[in-house]
């Protein structure tokens, strides 16, 4: 007894159970509820795509062409809710409840039955939210941020409310799980500043999500109380303020974009390390950088708000303390470079999606820099500026680390190696596109045309066009994408070893790929030889 | 084998996570369908509510009876203790933050839109073009907004029925402390005693608090519409008042469990759960007291 893992039910030590709805409905383990997240983030990925093609399509050409606004408007506010609670959230956790175990030694998530319960919250939350698309009111159509008093005309609101409190608890408790898997759950030995930069930034993420989460419930529900009960939380009349919404929608909103990005950084700060065959430069720093990055994203949130008439000193305490954000990123940006100079670089595909991340990530970081700027924010904000902004550190940062990650650990969690040739089309087609796609946004925003509208003047028309191009091959690079998955999962001849890299280091690297339905029955030898960061102190 | 971890314990497949998603999804449909009824509505969104709300209680049932079982058969080890310890103190940390969200509000409303709104800072000119009659001022005279949204009202007293509620939740946490000094000591009849006060403190705590709500919207017509000051003072309350009703919930459970034998001087993690959830609700009640009440 004392030598394996104590599992209720006899065939858990042999495999997966052989039912669908009993290995899938009812699973406690965290490669498979894994996957499940994953196939679901892929899923919303493909649904917020196919809303973001409709936007392009429309603004193809100045007039309205294809659809009338309203829909419209409800494209722009589901893409973003779809995009950011379906598909970059839940690729995370995925990635984190496939790989967390495996990087600290830990048979499975501390609390694997909350863990499917935070995955199952997932798919009826979205059928609740996308329901409201056919309800005779339609859907939300006041954006993603769902400001008062726009968003409370909505007759659809209700159900959007509702639907983000099952997403927040899905998010609670997901975060709970990884916190309570982090620290309790380490194989002896595995301290916590020998442990990958992935998972610490996991560890970070968590917190963040356990501690804003709460507090977009909180907001979301003086919207309800609003509109269904009478109060009067964001009406002047009442003595409430609509810019109190924002406020504690921002203070939600501020460390939500950093959930979306921490763990980014985790994935980048794993795979370049691999394909430069060199430790990672200034593991600490790297993992205090993350610290700093979470702390000030507490104190930054009316960045988002500087349009709105605060009072002068808050503009200024909000700018300076927006641009301080600066440093710790830099550490991060800069200490990637390094790991990669004088490296033995090689270009697999990971390794391509990873270098793409560092240069337009932080071309993204640069025009955050600009919108930090309260004098220069009063010109760009609500314009097209922003759109490029948050989507240079969105789809060429968060997005392309979950790719990339995806071709990095997909021959552990298949047994398979992927077609690199394919991986390599996928990746110059995502690259270049995505920069026909969003770079032109910049010069749209500059030259004033404003965000979330159907139509435009013809000023804007050729950059437009250029950028509904670039968007529609972007999309079309996804497909390539999901053939690449499905060849690899299905179909893949070329069998991935152990340690599927020649680089790679860390404790995931030395179970079997595929990876068995359990691993670490017993906790492992820790050899810090073995770990990407075992040898911090030395 | 001992209570050591030289081996990880993972438990065995369930339904209810699954259960529990589906539910939950009823309960929140009805819920929104409900509030979205037209009139001369078939009642289907209550429906479905009911429903929906009986699911969870019945999921709650069930769900806790298993894990309880799988603890008093003796298959969880200091492990998964220490991750169910986890796991309740993030989820109180969370639900400080919930509340955080209202006391944030509470303290801006106060703090900058009511002064905002009597012209004071850069809300000058909304004050003369839109409210010129209006002078800010918090609670009964100016709390619903230069509108008078709901109309004129007056505040609970501070020093009656919610000095009273204090006294109360302040000596059940004294209660509760007791029982479990009485539980580590090993003393049944004194844990059923003492623990037994502490849900009658509960109750009587939200008997009073009913009766403060009846009151206000009968005699003192202070309600949800009586513009901000009746949108914080009663989301406030009324979430803390939930979390009381359910903390009561959860410590008649924890008292039939020590009725029937279930926890040892060492391992009764579901009573200190409940104990510290009932801290947590005290300590918001304190600062509601203070900057809902008092202030």
């Amino acid at each position: 007894m004392s030598h394996a893992a104590i599992h209720d039910q006899h065939d858990d030590h042999h495999g997966a159970p052989k039912g669908f709805f009993q290995r899938w409905c009812m699973s406690t383990n965290h490669k498979d509820i894994g996957t499940l997240y994953l196939i679901f983030a892929l899923t919303m990925f493909f649904i917020g795509g196919s809303f973001a093609m409709v936007i392009r399509a429309e603004l193809f050409k100045p007039g309205l062409q294809l659809v009338q606004p309203y829909f419209f408007n409800e494209m722009t506010t589901l893409h973003a809710l779809v995009m950011i609670f379906g598909a970059i959230m839940p690729a995370f956790v995925g990635l984190g409840n496939w790989m967390i175990p495996l990087m600290i030694g830990a048979p499975d998530m501390a609390l694997p039955r909350m863990n499917n319960l935070s995955f199952w919250i997932l798919p009826f939350a979205f059928v609740l939210l996308l329901s409201t698309l056919f309800l005779p009111g339609g859907g939300p159509a006041g954006g993603w941020t769902m400001y008062p008093p726009l968003a409370l005309q909505s007759g659809s609101l209700a159900y959007v409310v509702f639907a983000i409190h099952l997403m927040g608890i899905s998010s609670i408790m997901g975060a709970i799980n990884i916190i309570a898997t982090i620290l309790n759950m380490r194989a002896p030995g595995m301290d916590l500043l020998k442990m990958p930069v992935f998972v610490w930034s996991w560890l970070i993420t968590a917190f963040l999500l356990i501690a804003v989460m709460p507090v977009l419930a909180g907001a979301v529900t003086m919207l309800l109380t609003d509109k269904y009960f009478g109060t009067s939380f964001f009406n002047p009349g009442g003595g409430g303020d609509p810019v109190l919404y924002q406020h504690i929608f921002w203070f939600f909103g501020h460390p939500e974009v950093y959930i979306m990005i921490l763990p980014a950084f985790g994935i980048i700060s794993e795979v370049i390390p691999t394909f430069a065959r060199k430790p990672i430069f200034g593991y600490k720093a790297m993992v205090f950088a993350i610290a700093s990055i979470a702390f000030l994203s507490f104190i930054v949130w009316a960045h988002h708000m500087f349009a709105v008439g605060l009072p002068l000193g808050a503009d200024i305490f909000f700018m300076y303390a927006t641009m301080l954000i600066a440093v710790p990123t830099g550490v991060k940006v800069f200490n990637w470079v390094s790991t990669m100079w004088g490296g033995s670089m090689t270009f697999e595909t990971p390794m391509l999606f990873a270098i793409a991340f560092v240069i337009l990530f932080t071309i993204g970081g640069f025009s955050g820099l600009m919108l930090a700027l309260v004098p220069a924010d009063f010109q760009y904000q609500d314009s097209y500026f922003v759109v490029a902004h948050f989507h240079y550190v969105l789809v060429t940062g968060a997005l392309f680390a979950i790719i990339s990650a995806t071709y990095y650990w997909l021959p552990k969690w298949t047994g398979r190696m992927y077609n690199e040739f394919w991986g390599k089309v996928h990746f110059w087609n995502s690259v270049v596109w995505v920069n026909v796609l969003f770079f032109p946004m910049h010069f749209l925003g500059l030259a004033g045309m404003p965000r979330r509208i159907p139509d435009y003047n013809v000023a804007f028309a050729n950059f437009n066009m250029i950028s509904s191009i670039g968007g529609f091959l972007f999309g079309a690079s996804q497909l390539i994408f999901l053939g690449v998955l499905i060849h690899c999962v299905f179909f893949s001849k070329k069998k991935a070893g152990e340690r599927a890299w020649e680089g790679a280091k860390g404790l995931e690297w030395t179970v079997p790929s595929p990876a068995p339905h359990h691993t670490f029955d017993v906790p492992p030898i820790i050899h810090d030889e073995e770990l990407a960061h075992g040898n911090v102190n030395a | 084998m001992g209570q050591q971890h030289d081996a990880y314990f993972v438990p065995t497949k369930s339904f209810w996570p699954f259960v529990a998603a589906a539910v939950m999804f009823t309960t929140m449909f009805g819920a929104a369908h409900w509030l979205n009824a037209e009139p001369g509505d078939s009642g289907f969104g209550r429906t479905v509510l009911a429903v929906g709300a009986i699911g969870v209680l019945g999921m709650f049932f069930g769900w806790f009876r298993s894990v309880i079982n799988e603890s008093l058969s003796g298959r969880y080890n200091s492990q998964v203790d220490t991750s169910f310890r986890m796991g309740m103190m993030w989820f109180i940390f969370s639900e400080v933050m919930f509340f955080g969200a209202f006391f944030g509000a509470l303290f801006y409303i106060r703090m900058f839109s009511v002064p905002w709104l009597g012209g004071e800072g850069h809300g000058a000119l909304t004050h003369q073009f839109l409210w010129s009659n209006y002078a800010a001022s918090w609670g009964a005279d100016g709390g619903n907004g230069p509108a008078h949204v709901g109309g004129s009202f007056s505040t609970v007293a501070a020093w009656g029925l919610p000095l009273l509620n204090t006294l109360i939740l302040l000596s059940s946490s004294v209660t509760v402390t007791i029982a479990h000094h009485a539980l580590r000591a090993g003393h049944r009849g004194k844990i059923l005693v003492f623990l037994g006060m502490t849900v009658l403190l509960g109750a009587l705590f939200l008997n009073f608090q009913a009766h403060e709500y009846i009151e206000a919207y009968r005699e003192l017509n202070l309600t949800l519409h009586s513009g901000v000051y009746g949108a914080t003072f009663f989301l406030l309350t009324g979430f803390h008042g939930l979390h009381v009703t359910l903390g009561t919930i959860m410590l008649s459970v924890i008292w039939f469990r020590v009725l029937k034998g279930h926890f040892s001087k060492e391992h009764h993690f579901g009573f200190e759960a409940v104990a510290w959830y009932w801290h947590f609700v005290d300590v918001v009640w304190l600062c509601l007291f203070m900057f809902v009440y008092i202030l």
